[in-house]
């Protein structure tokens, strides 16, 4: 033990362990009275350290070359030992990134974590979601199936409805006419280097800005108002032990999910892996129904619902301008909160209403993009676009005139 | 909590939607993926039938016998027949040009073929062949109309023949639509027995899309077993902690 105690405090003349680990664990005091919503937040690093692992392993196995590439996932599947469970961890492990960080981010809509003093906890937020977006993107073209192939071409293709330099730009970003081996192999490197490196980058600042002001919580109440004689938040417990070993519990939680998915289910019915990306991606043979996959499909909707051109600017134009508008729309959040309370708890029916409705139209667009459009359809994605995009224009409206209840001084469990 | 319950509820509730097919009726294929004499008669099917034109290239010789219980020997004598090795992949000698030049597009590699088409389209594509005088190999199929591919089982079910019903549609013009296959010159197997065949068949095709399967699943149970004792004590762990947090 003495030897231990030598050792660490031998660290600590060298090396900020000891107060480190004080910061971000045993004396980082969060809220007392955290629920089932402040899971994700850890889940999500949970999966990102999924991810990150078997990828690694993946890429000890996997060709970035257009002959090889499908071959060698498959091969992966079938000769590697153990390779068939390093990849479904992989590829559900995308999805349940995706899944854990919307719950993620709808826990700080409810309880209006995105409010001073934290909105550049907000911002780091969205840009690891934006990073996140880039890297499915880039990771879907990998194993080279036909949904791969033709995804990665519709999505580039929308860069080509740019007026003027939009030909130059997606022709810079496949580096060539079509989608080819060249754009594989920059796709593998921007997947397994370039993103992952800013992802990780992003989340460090992310939990730093984070334990700089503290945690939020159900009531929206600033635990840091009510100190006792040393300096701890009256509402405070340290994050070690009392949250890790809460979170435990929620991660064999997750991981029954997880594994139920992973085990029973890995194709999870097509929206997981879709049935033709087992086909050998093909140029010449366009598939007859191209969907992107379940967590991109609100956006995609939303891009098909702009059915007018505009002037000079063409429908397709119109629609990726709305699509990257309903992403960047939520990095003003903060500022288009007007509301003098933070949690939902507290907040009139406006503000209810408004995000049951957002939820709604999130999911609904969300089905939507994976359907072929219909005119009923269409008219649908057209309603469920202007609910969301309401949600957000009209909130510095709606979040100001609703009322409020009385915020309490202290959590209230 | 309800309501919150109800929020995951509906952000999750796109993943659950399982993808319908096209508009044409499937039968049910309704495989046992555990009966390995059902697998076996599907591999001779297959190796017998399919390979003459269409590859397995990512599945292992060997690694089929291993799974489906045949002896080496017995794979040499009675699946492989141009002296490949075990060991090696179910390719095969007619390359991607030939196929193009005789059948219009090459056949494809059927080695995932049930995770692309799924196993209901496979086991009603089969049986649905009909004769069609304006195709190149005299038959046409109710589920893949104008589908390049002869219909290889000929033997085993003979012809079938179509049986056309004339529709009125709202504007007042008759469609023929078909209507059902009929068998009008018998092959060496009853329908009964010929379904059988293609069952084993498309059973092969489905353990072909991935032989891990089986294995899959039941380690699957063994991890939720794990998982749910885990829960237990990392349950009882954290109320231990958390007793006298008020």
């Amino acid at each position: 033990m003495g030897m231990l105690v030598n050792f660490r405090d031998w660290i600590d003349a060298r090396f900020p362990l000891t107060k480190m680990w004080e910061e971000h664990l045993s004396k980082y005091y969060a809220p007392k009275n955290f629920n089932f919503w402040y899971y994700f937040g850890s889940l999500a690093l949970l999966v990102l350290v999924l991810q990150i692992v078997t990828g690694i392993f993946l890429t000890m196995n996997y060709k970035p070359d257009a002959e090889m590439a499908f071959a060698s996932v498959e091969y992966i599947m079938r000769d590697v030992e153990w390779g068939w469970l390093i990849r479904y961890m992989h590829s559900t492990g995308a999805s349940a990134f995706f899944l854990v960080v919307y719950l993620h981010m709808f826990r700080a809509l409810l309880y209006g974590s995105y409010k001073g003093p934290r909105e550049l906890i907000w911002i780091f937020g969205m840009m690891i979601y934006l990073a996140l977006m880039a890297e499915a993107f880039f990771g879907y073209l990998l194993p080279w199936g036909q949904m791969s192939y033709w995804g990665a071409q519709v999505i580039i293709s929308l860069f080509g409805a740019i007026p003027v330099i939009g030909d130059d730009l997606s022709l810079w970003i496949r580096g060539d006419f079509v989608i080819s081996d060249v754009t594989l192999n920059r796709f593998f490197a921007l997947h397994v280097i370039a993103v992952p490196f800013v992802l990780a980058i992003l989340v460090v600042v992310h939990i730093l800005a984070l334990h700089e002001v503290g945690s939020n919580n159900p009531d929206g109440v600033e635990i840091k108002k009510n100190k006792d004689e040393n300096g701890i938040p009256k509402d405070g417990i340290p994050f070690h032990p009392y949250y890790s070993v809460k979170d435990i519990v929620g991660v064999v939680v997750f991981l029954m999910f997880f594994s139920f998915v992973m085990f029973f289910v890995p194709e999870g019915g097509g929206y997981l892996l879709e049935a033709p990306n087992f086909e050998t991606a093909d140029p010449l043979k366009t598939p007859e129904h191209i969907a992107p996959v379940w967590y991109f499909t609100p956006y995609y909707a939303m891009l098909r619902a702009v059915t007018i051109d505009i002037g000079p600017l063409s429908a397709k134009f119109l629609g990726v301008i709305v699509m990257g508008a309903a992403v960047v729309i939520l990095f003003f959040l903060p500022w288009l909160d007007r509301s003098p309370v933070k949690s939902i708890r507290y907040r009139g029916p406006i503000c209810k209403i408004m995000l049951g409705l957002f939820v709604v139209a999130f999911v609904v667009l969300g089905w939507l993009g994976t359907q072929a459009p219909t005119d009923t359809k269409t008219m649908m994605a057209q309603i469920g676009t202007i609910v969301y995009f309401a949600f957000f224009l009209l909130m510095p409206i709606y979040t100001k005139i609703d009322s409020t209840k009385p915020v309490p001084d202290r959590v209230t469990g | 909590m309800k309501k919150y319950l109800l929020s995951v509820l509906l952000l999750v509730a796109p993943t659950l939607v399982i993808a319908s097919g096209g508009g044409v009726h499937l039968d049910k294929a309704n495989i046992d993926p555990t009966n390995k004499e059902s697998l076996q008669r599907g591999a001779k099917t297959f190796v017998n039938y399919c390979m003459g034109c269409h590859s397995a290239k990512y599945q292992r010789y060997n690694r089929l016998g291993r799974d489906l219980g045949i002896s080496e020997e017995d794979i040499i004598h009675n699946l492989m027949f141009t002296g490949e090795k075990t060991g090696d992949l179910m390719d095969i000698a007619m390359t991607k040009d030939m196929g193009k030049r005789w059948f219009g597009a090459p056949p494809p590699d059927l080695t995932l073929v049930a995770r692309v088409r799924g196993t209901d389209w496979l086991y009603t594509y089969l049986r649905t062949f009909y004769l069609d005088d304006s195709r190149t190999f005299g038959v046409n199929n109710q589920v893949f109309s104008n589908v390049g591919m002869p219909n290889v089982l000929w033997e085993l079910q003979g012809w079938q023949k179509p049986v056309y019903t004339t529709v009125v549609d709202d504007e007042g013009h008759e469609h023929k639509v078909l209507e059902g296959l009929e068998l009008e010159e018998a092959g060496s197997q009853t329908p009964a027995e010929f379904d059988r065949t293609v069952r084993d068949l498309v059973n092969f095709l489905a353990y072909m899309g991935e032989p891990i399967k089986l294995e899959r699943q039941s380690l699957g149970v063994k991890v939720m077993l794990f998982l749910l004792v885990l829960f237990i004590f990392a349950y009882l762990l954290k109320k231990e902690y958390w007793k006298d947090i008020h």
